[in-house]
């Protein structure tokens, strides 16, 4: 039923109504019918506030599992997402790094520490896992964890030394509620590199098979690896630097579109991405309806509802395997 | 004696082993074949106690196995079960000295050290013994693997596949130690095993099993037969005497594209054989 | 012959222990306020012996049970647990509440829950999940995510002053112990390990694996159940004594594994305990005396014991 259901198209008009969901949703009361004969108020907040909160939501959510969905294929390992990886907390410890730095830095400049730290730090990771032997699927995603623990350890012992845990903390705790007008246009670069995505999707497919067996088909091994590795890490280092970290996305969304359509990028990788922003969506809803007119945080959401899914999926496959 | 009655394991809707009875003749070595998924291995795991059963008992010389205290037990009856790979840095000598914990509770008595020796130089493992064993090659391992159940010194010894990643010579030498230990210690062994060729060979009794259940069980010669293996295989079996052992060939007759002439002349030279022989 | 060297490792590493132990106590002390350093000293010795121990025994019995070298009890989402309890304490009970300012309750409180926590995951590592570690650490991880972030969530709206009052209890650190609790605690470790004290012998058979173990007469099973409850208990003990200390133990197992070549769980346990009362003490004194007390102990070990972890992952390789 659902496998049938499970289409592009399906998703996409799903991915519409949950986008006109979250467009009326808010403290500021605002229907449909209202559209036609909008206050000045009214306006204002669709134009400032729920529509980039819609459209951060969509890019966010689509690229972080397409990220998820990459990395996933270059290290042949189900478990290996931004969070795993320790991507996030290497983007984490970029911004803090900046701030505390440079105080007067901006959103672009702690882009850029992000970035660079992220991409670092994934390299890194590939480095150690390219290196040791025994590439277990525990073990990979194991040692991006631990590598991240050490990372946000020193994150903490900066921010501590500068009291500035609270905030920190605070700050990086995934929310969309903060990007409006003129603050999530950031969010507009991971297009292209989406776009690029694309391109190499077949590419990463080939080189997640590992070293030898790109070489015997001709590709450029370390090439297409960089590519893939810097996308994932400016996108990652985006996404925490705009909305903060956002648990698990990258994990199971490319996990709930594996089970029902395969492993092969090219056909997996749109669906993923709007599954991501669906799910991200959703998450924010809820959020946002739960104790309204308060707001609970998208990362607690999706920490909640995403760990109930992984969990599920997990059991699903333990059962299978039994 | 042991007398195995109606055990029974199932694993959701799936019955792996459906009410298998059988008894266990002391001072022979008893082989387990079938095809793959038959249950050997899950029968043995009941019989030794490493699997719960879901019904069913198992006796040993009349007494129930699953009352008996797990130490006493470990004195009776040992069990080598097929993977056996381990990450641990441990000596051939310190492996083979774990077979003396039922008795010396990893105290190791001046007694304990006089048998450990003795099952080493049994298994000509004397060179071997301050060897790790993840540094030993498969046959090695086995030896050492065996020589630890040996050392914990019980009337029985079940085995699962034992030839497991072992080429010709190490299987051979294998089987001819527990043969030897049936001859000179007087064991019980019970092997599963693969080859039917090797079970034919080395055993003395045989027990088939099919989907869960006992195909046949008895003496080899009663088990060995064109007529019962082609049933329990599913596939064209045809068994040659062969140095007054039943060899099984089960090649199809088109491998190598055997013509019925080269058949021919084969038979022809294997009698020859047997007849100097 | 190589007896009598693991032996003689055990007695250098007890006496590198003491020495360690003397330095701290006597290290630049101030005849003026003598009378106030060597008690308070004396406090966080006793502290850091008892955490040591805890968290070494356990997380040595921890990986044979899972036979896995790099898996701790806490790597299973223990630190975020013990954040959220902190945490939900403030915020449902304001930081005036009695909970937190009045230690012992916060200590009971703490450990119950975490008992109760790490049980729960035990119990699906050997029934649901028939055995399977990387089901086990899953779980953990995620169970550990949804608790950080449900604390995170509450974090943000506290107050700046009750966070700065939460801050303190968040990180493992043995500055401001209560004397009490450590004696209880003591008493805790203390009996944990004398019931595992006979079980050192089927502990190394049990290394062996379940089959093996079951054929040796050992009764795997039931072994391993009790084991975890000893585990729990001494693992919720420590964090709630000073806090969550994630990478101590994979530290410090880890370094005996490097020293003492061996399966034996005698000079395994003992050794790992003398590692980690010695890790302890330096950074300890590294913090106290270097960094003035500014930074928190877990985050020392954190870094540390990441570190050596990744460089141990880098070299076994090469092998």
């Amino acid at each position: 039923m659902i496998r049938k259901l499970f289409r592009l198209d399906v998703l996409i008009v799903l991915l519409l109504i949950f986008s006109i969901l979250s467009m009326f949703v808010g403290v500021v009361e605002l229907r449909p019918r209202d559209l036609f004969s909008l206050t000045e108020e009214q306006q204002g907040i669709l134009l400032n506030s729920r529509l980039p909160r819609t459209v951060s939501i969509i890019i966010a959510g689509a690229s972080l599992a397409v990220c998820g969905l990459i990395m996933q294929q270059l290290t042949r390992n189900k478990f290996v997402s931004p969070t795993t990886a320790g991507t996030m907390d290497w983007a984490q410890l970029g911004i803090l790094i900046g701030l505390v730095f440079f105080p007067g830095v901006s959103m672009l400049g702690r882009l850029a520490f992000a970035s660079v730290l992220a991409v670092v730090g994934t390299l890194l990771f590939m480095q150690i896992i390219s290196r040791i032997k025994f590439k277990d699927i525990i073990f990979v995603p194991l040692i991006g964890l631990m590598l991240g623990g050490v990372v946000a350890s020193v994150s903490t012992f900066l921010a501590i030394r500068t009291n500035m845990l609270q905030a920190i903390s605070g700050w990086m705790h995934g929310s969309f509620s903060t990007l409006i007008a003129g603050k999530y246009e950031i969010l507009y670069i991971s297009i292209p590199l989406f776009i690029v995505a694309l391109l190499y999707a077949h590419q990463f497919t080939v080189a997640g098979m590992g070293e030898d067996f790109s070489k015997n088909l001709g590709l450029n091994y370390q090439k297409v690896l960089y590519i893939g590795l810097f996308i994932t890490a400016v996108i990652t280092a985006l996404v925490v630097v705009s909305v903060g970290m956002l648990p698990f996305l990258g994990l199971i969304v490319p996990n709930i579109v594996s089970v029902f359509r395969g492993d092969h990028l090219r056909s997996t990788i749109f669906l993923t991405a709007v599954l991501g922003a669906i799910f991200v969506m959703i998450c924010d809803v809820i959020g946002r309806v739960v104790i309204y007119p308060y707001e609970i945080s998208v990362g607690l959401t999706i920490a909640i509802i995403g760990g109930f899914v992984f969990l599920f999926l997990i059991f699903r496959r333990a059962g299978a395997d039994a | 004696m042991i007398k195995v009655r109606d055990i029974a394991k199932s694993y959701g809707e799936k019955k792996v082993v459906d009410d298998v009875s059988l008894s266990i003749e002391k001072g022979k070595i008893t082989s387990m074949i079938g095809p793959n998924g038959a249950g050997k291995s899950t029968v043995i795991s009941m019989i030794t106690r490493l699997l719960d059963k879901d019904s069913g008992e198992v006796l040993i010389e009349g007494d129930n196995i699953f009352t008996q205290p797990n130490n006493e037990l470990a004195k009776k009856i040992s069990i080598l079960k097929q993977s056996n790979h381990l990450e641990l840095k441990i000596t051939v000598r310190e492996l083979v000295s774990f077979g003396r914990y039922p008795y010396s509770k990893g105290r190791l008595k001046d007694e304990d050290h006089r048998v450990i020796d003795e099952a080493i130089e049994y298994m000509e493992l004397e060179e071997l013994e301050d060897r790790y064993i993840d540094e030993l090659s498969g046959g090695q391992r086995q030896r050492a693997y065996i020589a630890m159940t040996i050392v914990q010194d019980t009337e029985y010894i079940f085995l699962d596949e034992p030839l497991n990643n072992l080429d010709m010579k190490h299987s051979v030498q294998i089987m001819q130690i527990l043969r030897r230990l049936v001859r000179e210690k007087n064991k019980t062994i019970i092997i599963v095993i693969h080859d039917i060729n090797f079970a034919s060979c080395y055993s003395d009794n045989i027990v088939a099993l099919k989907n869960g259940k006992i195909a046949i069980s008895g003496t080899k010669h009663e088990v060995i037969k064109k007529s019962i293996l082609e049933e329990i295989y599913e596939m064209e079996i045809n068994i040659q005497c062969i140095f007054g052992h039943n060899i099984c060939i089960y090649f199809d007759d088109q491998i190598g594209d055997v013509t019925e002439n080269d058949a021919k002349e084969y038979a022809q030279t294997v009698q020859h054989e047997q007849l100097r022989a | 012959m190589l007896k009598m060297t693991n032996k003689k490792l055990i007695l250098i590493l007890a006496l590198g222990a003491v020495a360690s132990i003397v330095l701290y106590m006597l290290y630049d002390l101030n005849p003026a306020i003598f009378f106030y350093q060597i008690p308070s000293r004396a406090k966080r010795v006793a502290a850091i012996v008892i955490v040591g121990v805890a968290i070494a025994v356990s997380t040595v019995i921890f990986q044979t049970i899972v036979k896995n070298r790099i898996l701790t009890p806490s790597i299973m989402g223990l630190d975020s647990v013990y954040v959220f309890i902190q945490t939900s304490m403030i915020f449902f009970g304001g930081a005036s509440s009695a909970i937190l300012l009045n230690s012992k309750a916060n200590y009971f409180v703490s450990m119950v829950l975490l008992v109760i926590f790490t049980l729960f995951v035990f119990k699906f590592l050997f029934k649901f999940t028939k055995n399977n570690v990387f089901l086990l650490l899953l779980i953990g991880i995620i169970l550990g995510t949804l608790f950080g972030n449900l604390a995170t969530f509450m974090q943000m709206m506290i107050s700046p002053e009750d966070f700065l009052i939460l801050q303190n209890n968040l990180f493992g650190s043995f500055s401001a112990v209560d004397e009490s609790l450590l004696w209880i605690t003591g008493i805790i470790v203390l009996v944990s390990i004398l019931f595992v004290l006979k079980d050192f012998n089927s502990l190394d058979v049990m290394s062996l694996g379940r089959d093996h173990a079951m054929n040796l007469g050992v009764n795997y099973d039931r072994k391993v159940s009790q084991l975890l409850v000893i585990i729990a208990v001494l693992v919720s003990a420590a964090t709630a004594l000073v806090g969550p200390m994630m990478f101590l133990g994979l530290l410090v197992v880890n370094i005996a594994h490097e020293v003492f070549s061996t399966y034996r769980h005698v000079y395994l346990i003992i050794g790992s305990a003398m590692i980690s009362i010695i890790t302890l003490v330096f950074g300890q004194m590294i913090i106290q005396f270097m960094f003035d007390g500014g930074v928190e102990l877990s985050i020392i070990i954190n870094l540390v014991g990441g570190l050596y972890f990744i460089y141990l992952m880098l070299r076994r390789s090469k092998i």
